[in-house]
């Protein structure tokens, strides 16, 4: 029987003629065409994509579009230019103070809300509600809120003097904002993924601590926190991705601050974004994407050897 | 609050107020939470003078924002390219994974999982770091400005395919043998026995899915200049440059951006936050 593959294929997944196929073979030729669209479109959209910024970064991109082999010009760019060194600068203080922020409140109402009870479904849901909505909006409506002296923050705040802050346009402020608003925007993740890892945590060993008398807060620190290490670890690293090349922070910026004021909430993504489509900058911003996805490998890397990879023995 | 709490009765007098008090404040910090969505659709039915006036509700309440967005704006335009996009994007991909996810967990392949790890591992390539890269390709292949340049790079997501895979590895082999035993081909198989049987994943995926699109914006935002192609993201984005200090306009529009995922929600609140507490790696 001779035939040909296309058939063979076909015939495969219709089940009928046989061939000269084991039934082993044919489980094989349809596992491959199921994964088939998928591991293709992968592989162009995002592998190679990822492959391309490692070459665009050796390039410089006139005008017109043509490419031009500069061997690492755009990397010596980079360490003499303040405003992408500033960049790494603020991504670090985004870094910084988003992840433990992110923690304490996730954690802290996971807590809140681990209760099964009427009004903990409730405060879930209410939560969880402003992930629901695109950071655009979000972007906007706290632009109104933070507007200054007239916007309903400020007013809320003159009785303790101080209605006068300008959150989006003093250069001390406009990040701590950021953070603010990024954290009330995420929290209701973070809070499901503690809520998740609370729920895996044995219920004996609880009660174990009760019948020796343990208070709540030892029940916490020495129950609670160490057997949340797996989760505390996902929370952590997930944060930090998300802080560094996340596309959420970027249309947060994008929309609210466009970096400014005084560049003071000029990630990096946002610099490199601008260097590409504002002045047409390809090659370098490929380069600079390189050296934050290395940075970004770097302090992944580092988490896993100062938790371990988060697990349980401490 | 970890340790369940004792019995109002077991606690001395001073602790029997804690368990009000927590839930006082749990409702105070969730209104706090939802304050600022609230106090957006307010800001929708205002008149603009009201914007910066005090109280949350409208006094003259006013349908009149709405009817400017809608027709000053060209604003359905705006709704109906977002819904399309998004529809397109969930369906093939619900599609493409479940296939993916189904080889990789249950049809045994020489080098499936390095296949899967290979996959798995784009996980971590996140949108603003290849976004250049990607512009690039997508400008090469003739896609800028096209419903295509929208759809098809958002489809692929190692994600979906890590979730349903989890969920095939999950259900009994029996039925798949009966199946293999009447001599069904594998694509029979996966089309009338194993595609049914998913119902419940692919139906809360779907929802995240339309919601990550609906609401997805840089993509859009880098590859589309056509005014008539935009999505509603990237259009109320640029309303806000267009009209500045009109934000009982801006926030009309918002509210109408932000109903469709509202109204989601409060249908499937539940199959939305399950999915995403099992989505935390196991």
């Amino acid at each position: 029987m001779d035939l040909a593959v296309g058939q063979t294929a076909r015939d495969v997944l219709r089940g009928r003629p046989r061939g000269r196929l084991t039934r082993r073979q044919r489980e094989a030729l349809a596992g491959y065409l199921f994964v088939l669209p998928d591991a293709l479109g992968l592989a162009v959209f995002a592998g190679l994509p990822m492959l391309l910024a490692l070459a665009l970064g050796f390039f410089t991109v006139d005008g017109f579009g043509g490419y031009r082999f500069a061997g690492l010009a755009n990397y010596r760019r980079m360490l003499l230019d303040p405003l992408f060194l500033q960049s790494l600068r603020v991504t670090l203080a985004y870094v910084v103070m988003l992840v433990p922020s992110l923690y304490v409140v996730g954690l802290g109402l996971a807590l809140l809300v681990q209760r099964r009870s009427r009004l903990s479904g409730v405060l879930r849901s209410l939560f969880f509600l402003p992930q629901m909505v695109s950071l655009v909006v979000v972007a906007l409506v706290w632009q109104v809120l933070l507007v200054d002296k007239i916007g309903i923050v400020n007013r809320l705040l003159s009785p303790l003097g101080l209605g006068g802050l300008s959150w989006l346009g003093d250069p001390r402020l406009a990040l701590v904002a950021v953070v603010a608003i990024s954290v009330w925007f995420l929290m209701g993740f973070y809070m499901l993924i503690f809520l998740g890892g609370l729920q895996d945590i044995p219920k004996e060993y609880h009660e174990a601590a009760r019948l020796d008398g343990a208070r709540p807060a030892a029940a916490f620190l020495y129950i609670t926190l160490p057997l949340l290490r797996p989760t505390s670890f996902f929370v952590v690293l997930t944060a930090t991705v998300t802080a560094v090349a996340g596309g959420q922070i970027f249309d947060l910026i994008y929309v609210m601050t466009k970096g400014g004021p005084a560049n003071a909430t000029e990630l990096a993504i946002y610099y490199i974004y601008q260097q590409a489509f504002q002045y047409n900058e390809f090659g370098y911003a490929g380069a600079m994407a390189t050296v934050l996805v290395v940075l970004l490998l770097g302090l992944t890397l580092l988490l896993f050897a100062v938790t371990r990879g988060g697990r349980f023995d401490g | 609050m970890t340790v369940e709490a004792p019995r109002p009765s077991a606690m001395p007098p001073a602790f029997r107020a804690v368990p009000m008090l927590l839930s006082l404040s749990g409702l105070i910090l969730g209104l706090m939470a939802v304050a600022p969505l609230l106090w957006m659709v307010a800001t929708a039915f205002k008149p603009q003078d009201e914007v910066f006036g005090a109280g949350l509700l409208p006094h003259r309440p006013t349908f009149a924002n709405f009817v400017y967005v809608f027709t000053q704006l060209d604003f359905l335009r705006f709704l109906m390219n977002s819904f399309f996009v998004s529809a397109t994007v969930t369906v093939v991909a619900l599609l493409l994974h479940s296939m993916a996810g189904y080889a990789l967990a249950r049809l045994r392949f020489p080098g499936r999982e390095v296949i899967f790890l290979t996959m798995f591992s784009t996980f971590l390539v996140s949108l603003p770091v290849i976004i250049v890269p990607l512009f690039v390709l997508i400008k090469a292949l003739g896609l800028l400005d096209s419903y295509a340049g929208l759809i098809i790079p958002s489809i692929f997501n190692a994600f979906g395919i890590f979730l349903l895979r989890q969920f095939y590895l999950g259900i009994p082999p029996e039925i798949e043998e009966a199946a293999i035993m009447d001599g069904a081909g594998y694509w029979r198989l996966y089309w009338s026995v194993v595609l049914p049987m998913s119902r419940p994943i692919l139906a809360a995926l779907a929802i995240l899915f339309f919601l990550a699109n609906w609401n997805a914006f840089l993509w859009p935002l880098t590859i589309v200049s056509d005014r008539r192609l935009w999505v509603v993201q990237v259009a109320i984005a640029s309303f806000q440059g267009q009209y500045t200090g009109s934000w009982n306009y801006i926030m009309a529009a918002s509210t109408v951006v932000a109903l469709p995922t509202l109204v989601l929600f409060f249908v499937f609140q539940r199959q939305i936050m399950e999915s995403i507490k099992t989505s935390g790696l196991k």
